[in-house]
């Protein structure tokens, strides 16, 4: 009976054999797909597969080439640019939709501001913002500036937006791609409250365990083609993840290749402070990969940065190959081999308006220079090179780096670190929001520098990426680092009793 | 094989033609439309003696707008350059009436050397206080377009400041009034510093720290690049190019004044833009920008040939083509 009324459930929103190009290039072909009332939807596949494309469409960003949407099962041309929120239907952006100076209840009245006698009803605006934060769990002041909130609050903003709209159907991208564990753990709380009460989600992730843990069913996408629609509980990640890669992923992690107790000293920190980070020691090996985890907050960017030399230290020293490295000097390290990887690439990484070379030589132009001018061929050979180390896979040359998929612009920051010919690598979140495929390529190139006998430092919030890679893993908690784990304590519940403060290493 | 190769030819011949930079392409369209319009009202405008001055009196905003490319380039702005020129033409006058060195042609060297310091100095305060002081660009020289024009009108007790020489005088004359092989000296002056700045832009690691800069701040650190320094030797080098705009003016008249090169700002700047450059920083465009410094005079060229629009308008005019240029700058880059 049950069964029966599950399966009369008529969706809510739909597309059917829906394409989109954008001029020559197609990137959508007649894919299929639905939303019923009440479930958790996954949406799964590599960059470049669609999915982001898809939920445009959905959403009323962009228009079809050809097919249909239904809502309500009666077909429907969604209005442009967000205007398809008025019929509930909306999308949570990967960069989020805030105005940094408005305060949370201006956020979530902004555009339908409530007024009496023309004037702004503040008082009600603010007893409706309340009202709606408790039902969400969230403690977020709605006086609070949206700039003062964490990244986890400013997503639970932008929820009780949606649902102050009467949502039917919320689109998340990557919404995790920011979240610690625990942040993630209440957002997932109250996306299955929402759904008792009959909202739809779809996820877009690239994180499988997430799709198990959550969701109804799933959808792959695979090069903009509908590959499987099943339920959650049919599948397991392994079976996922072979969807999405139209291939067996053998081993998702290389080999580890632990050093010698003897090998070199490469990096020494030393009691290094910042504003926030205290007193931070650690030693790094010659072809050593060391892990720091801990949770979203913990200082782990600050110190890479401080070590780097761009953040001020407040004290402590840094050794490189046992001479001190000056501080507030970015060039001097990267001269003595020290290379960092920031993980913002559209903010800190990449020129998003410039091309694929004047990006891969920023960092390393010294190099190409032929009597004080910059010699073009040589760029394009260091180019040339880039791309089959790094197996960079673009349509044409000349694309703007700010039209690549995350993957491949993951891929070309990582050849720039490397065209200045580091031997010590820092790299922070190595692998945030790019596809498994992408990952696992990056994963192995990481295990071949240490091969090679470099050293690595991977910062990582995902900690299955520390654990599969590192042979040693450092976790901080709030400024300090608390632990230093080797062997058998790598492992997810010693990590985390870490990082969340239930067991401290005397230092 | 041979198929193959003949079908990738085409398709990156194909490619060329559709990803023509219309931005780039712009301002010089512009220019040979406004020729032909030219043309039409008044058959004397097309004669080669008419462009020729024309191109001569745009000499001034073209190479100070060559320096304000590099500056718009790395996501600055100055506005001190009118200003800047009455102070250093002042100066370089003061020099050569002080007659310090009895030899003309050593006192012109001088002071030409002297002038090209001074304008160094202007654009290195711009850059400091811009930089190291931390204040917003447009304020900072706003600030300092107010200190040179009060210094200018101090120096000058509110009236005009002379060449008195005769001697230097005639002696300086050739470099605004002469010509090397038929070509007009501010027409070479143009060319050449025109072709050394796009050399520096397009093809040294300087210029590729300018655009990563105005591109993005924080790429830019995170790549290690000295910010601050960058920044700053793009307003010394438009100081440098205000100062040669001035070894140009100081022979044309001989005297600067109070008003010597007011509004000379909005001209560069609309220049700048008129000719591809982004202003919020980016891709500079060095040819683009004299394009467009043409495009100014030409069109005040026009209305003084033509009766139905008055002289007086010029000012209206020149505002206009800048709205009018950001408005088809960021059309072009909505199709791009």
């Amino acid at each position: 009976m049950t069964r029966d009324g599950e399966e009369a459930l008529a969706p809510v929103l739909s597309a059917e054999r829906v394409s989109k190009s954008f001029g020559e290039v197609q990137v959508l072909f007649s894919v299929d797909f639905d939303m019923l009332p009440g479930e958790i939807h996954a949406l799964v596949g590599e960059n470049g597969a669609g999915k982001s494309t898809l939920v445009k469409i959905l959403s009323g960003f962009e228009s079809p080439t050809s097919g249909r949407l239904l809502l309500d099962g009666e077909p429907v041309s969604l209005p442009a640019n967000g205007a398809a929120e008025a019929l509930g239907i909306i999308l949570i952006h990967q960069e989020f939709n805030l105005a940094e100076h408005l305060t949370v209840t201006e956020s979530l009245f902004l555009g339908r501001e409530v007024t009496r006698f023309g004037v702004l009803d503040r008082r009600f605006m603010r007893a409706e913002t309340r009202r709606i934060l408790d039902m969400l769990g969230s403690h977020v002041d709605e006086d609070a500036l949206i700039s003062s909130l964490a990244v986890a609050d400013k997503q639970m903003v932008e929820i009780a937006k949606a649902i102050s709209r009467d949502a039917r159907v919320i689109f998340m991208d990557e919404p995790t791609a920011v979240l610690s564990r625990e942040e993630t753990e209440i957002l997932f709380d109250q996306v299955r409250k929402l759904r008792a009460k009959g909202t739809s989600f779809v996820f877009v992730t690239h994180k499988l365990n997430e799709v198990m843990e959550l969701t109804d069913r799933v959808t792959v996408l695979r090069d903009g083609q509908w590959i499987k629609t099943a339920p959650t509980r049919l599948l397991d990640s392994d079976a996922i993840a072979q969807l999405m890669v139209g291939r067996e992923l053998s081993s998702l992690y290389p080999a580890k290749h632990e050093p010698d107790v003897d090998e070199e000293i490469v990096l020494s920190v030393r009691g290094l402070s910042t504003g926030y980070v205290k007193d931070v020691s650690f030693d790094l090996r010659k072809g050593e990969v060391l892990g720091f985890s801990g949770l979203i907050g913990s200082g782990r960017t600050e110190i890479m940065e401080a070590i780097t030399g761009l953040r001020s230290r407040l004290s402590g020293e840094v050794l490189v190959h046992g001479t001190p490295l000056a501080a507030d000097d970015f060039m001097e390290g990267v001269r003595r081999g020290l290379a960092y990887m920031t993980k913002d690439r559209k903010g800190r990484g990449l020129l998003l308006e410039e091309g694929m070379t004047a990006n891969l030589t920023l960092q390393s132009l010294g190099r190409h220079v032929r009597y004080g001018y910059l010699d073009p061929a040589s760029e394009r050979e260091a180019m040339a090179r880039a791309k089959r180390r790094f197996d960079i896979r673009v349509r044409d040359d000349r694309v703007r780096v700010g039209r690549m998929s995350g993957g491949n612009q993951q891929k070309l920051m990582l050849a720039k670190v490397m065209e200045t010919g580091p031997k010590i690598i820092i790299i922070d979140e190595p692998t945030r929001g790019i596809d498994v495929g992408t990952k696992q390529q990056i994963y192995h190139f990481i295990a071949a520098l240490a091969r090679e006998g470099c050293s690595v430092i991977v910062v990582s919030s995902e900690m299955p990426e520390v654990i599969g890679l590192c042979t040693r893993v450092a976790v901080m908690r709030e400024g300090h680092l608390v632990g230093m784990l080797e062997g058998d304590d790598i492992n997810e519940q010693t990590i985390m009793r870490y990082a969340a403060g239930l067991r401290r290493q005397a230092s | 094989m041979s198929i193959n190769s003949g079908g990738e030819a085409t398709t990156i011949r194909r490619r060329s033609w559709r990803d023509v930079d219309l931005r780039a392409v712009a301002p010089f369209a512009a220019l040979a439309l406004l020729i032909i319009i030219g043309a039409l009202v008044n058959p004397n405008f097309i004669s080669i003696t008419n462009l020729a001055n024309v191109a001569t009196r745009s000499a001034f905003i073209a190479i100070i707008a060559v320096g304000a490319t590099f500056v718009i380039s790395s996501g600055d702005l100055d506005l001190s350059v009118g200003s800047m020129v009455a102070f250093v033409a002042s100066l370089m006058i003061l020099f050569m009436n002080s007659g310090v060195i009895a030899d003309p042609g050593l006192m012109l060297a001088a002071a030409m050397v002297l002038t090209v310091v001074i304008g160094s100095l202007c654009g290195l305060a711009n850059g400091l206080i811009t930089t190291v002081g931390r204040i917003e660009p447009f304020i900072a020289t706003l600030g300092t377009m107010g200190i040179y024009r009060g210094l200018t009108t101090w120096l000058s007790q509110g009236g005009a400041i002379t060449l008195r020489s005769s001697e230097l005088q005639s002696l300086y004359r050739p470099a605004y009034f002469g010509s090397v092989l038929g070509l007009p000296v501010p027409i070479l002056v143009i060319l050449i510093v025109t072709a050394i700045a796009a050399f520096i832009l397009y093809r040294t690691r300087y210029g590729r720290h300018v655009t990563a800069v105005g591109s993005s701040r924080d790429v830019a650190r995170y790549s290690g690049i000295a910010v601050n320094r960058v920044r700053t030797i793009a307003f010394i080098i438009q100081g440098l190019c205000v100062a040669i705009a001035v070894l140009l003016y100081v022979p044309r008249l001989g005297s600067t004044s109070a008003t010597t090169g007011i509004l000379w700002e909005l001209q560069a700047i609309t220049a700048v833009v008129v000719g591809g450059t982004a202003l919020k920083g980016g891709a500079g465009r060095v040819w683009g920008t004299i394009c467009g410094a043409f495009i100014l005079e030409l069109v005040g060229n026009i209305m003084l040939l033509s009766n139905f629009i008055s002289e007086y308008l010029i000012g209206a005019i020149q505002g206009s083509i800048i709205i009018i240029a950001m408005l088809v700058q960021r059309s072009l880059t909505r199709k791009a």
